[in-house]
């Protein structure tokens, strides 16, 4: 699935990487605990997060994570943002909440990631 | 051993949006290396783990690396509160985090599982009101 699919789905607003959009993503991981994110590699990932703050943007950085869902119509800061495009990390908004939107990704045919 | 970089970081304590700048700083550097992908990933993950620890609990502290050919040596020192029962903080799940770096996305007692998950070599050594130094080791 590409990240364009993914922005469709979820009828997301693009904040930044709209020139990445047809990267393609494998996995999917849906957490607000970042260190849950850490424990499980993950291969061209998107994460669907409710948490937005800058160590989300770090987290993806540490992770090779190709996209960042925030949920609920969070929406990053002119910080977090500039942080994505210095790692090409595209960075979405939905305002379907955590579980719909996990959901919608699985039923499009998207699975979860694999343990090491 | 000539062929070695030494890099010195210092992590600065309570600003929790700054945390991860040495990982990502590191991480940068190994890319442009050509160092596998992989090792890449096990190196940032298990630093980023670290620094959020120190300025979690020890009001930041000093990162040394030392990148070789064949692997990547880190040393993480802080002067924090140190740990009175190390095998009960290494536990996943088990955690002193404040209630409000919960908020935050960490806390949940999986940094120092993931610390030892993600390297080749892992030792730590803690005195309390001395401070914490853990030791990891990546090999390429």
């Amino acid at each position: 699935m590409t990240i364009r699919e993914i922005q469709k789905i979820l009828d997301a607003e693009v904040c930044c990487g709209e020139e990445l959009l047809d990267r393609e993503v494998h996995t999917a991981c849906g957490s607000d605990l970042m260190s849950d994110v850490l424990a499980f590699v993950k291969d061209q990932a998107v994460l669907l997060t409710g948490l937005c703050n800058p160590q989300a943007i770090r987290t993806a950085e540490m992770m090779d994570i190709v996209c960042l869902v925030f949920v609920r119509s969070k929406v990053p800061t002119d910080t977090m943002i500039e942080l994505a495009r210095e790692n090409d990390l595209v960075i979405l908004s939905t305002k379907l909440a955590m579980f719909p939107s996990c959901g919608l990704l699985y039923e499009n045919g998207l699975r979860g990631g694999s343990r090491i | 051993m000539s062929d070695a970089i030494v890099l010195k970081y210092d992590v600065p304590g309570d600003d929790f949006t700054r945390a991860g700048e040495a990982s990502s700083d590191i991480k940068q550097k190994l890319r442009k290396m050509g160092i596998p992908p992989e090792a890449i990933r096990k190196v940032a993950i298990s630093m980023y783990e670290g620094e959020i620890n120190m300025v979690i609990h020890a009001h930041g502290g000093q990162i040394t690396v030392e990148i070789t050919p064949e692997d990547v040596d880190m040393l993480l020192e802080d002067h924090g509160p140190g740990i009175a029962d190390i095998e009960q903080a290494m536990q996943a799940g088990f955690s002193t985090a404040p209630e409000d770096v919960r908020g935050l996305g960490f806390g949940a007692g999986m940094g120092l599982p993931n610390m030892k998950k993600y390297s080749d070599e892992f030792s730590i050594e803690s005195e309390v009101g001395v401070g914490t130094t853990v030791h990891m080791k990546v090999r390429f």
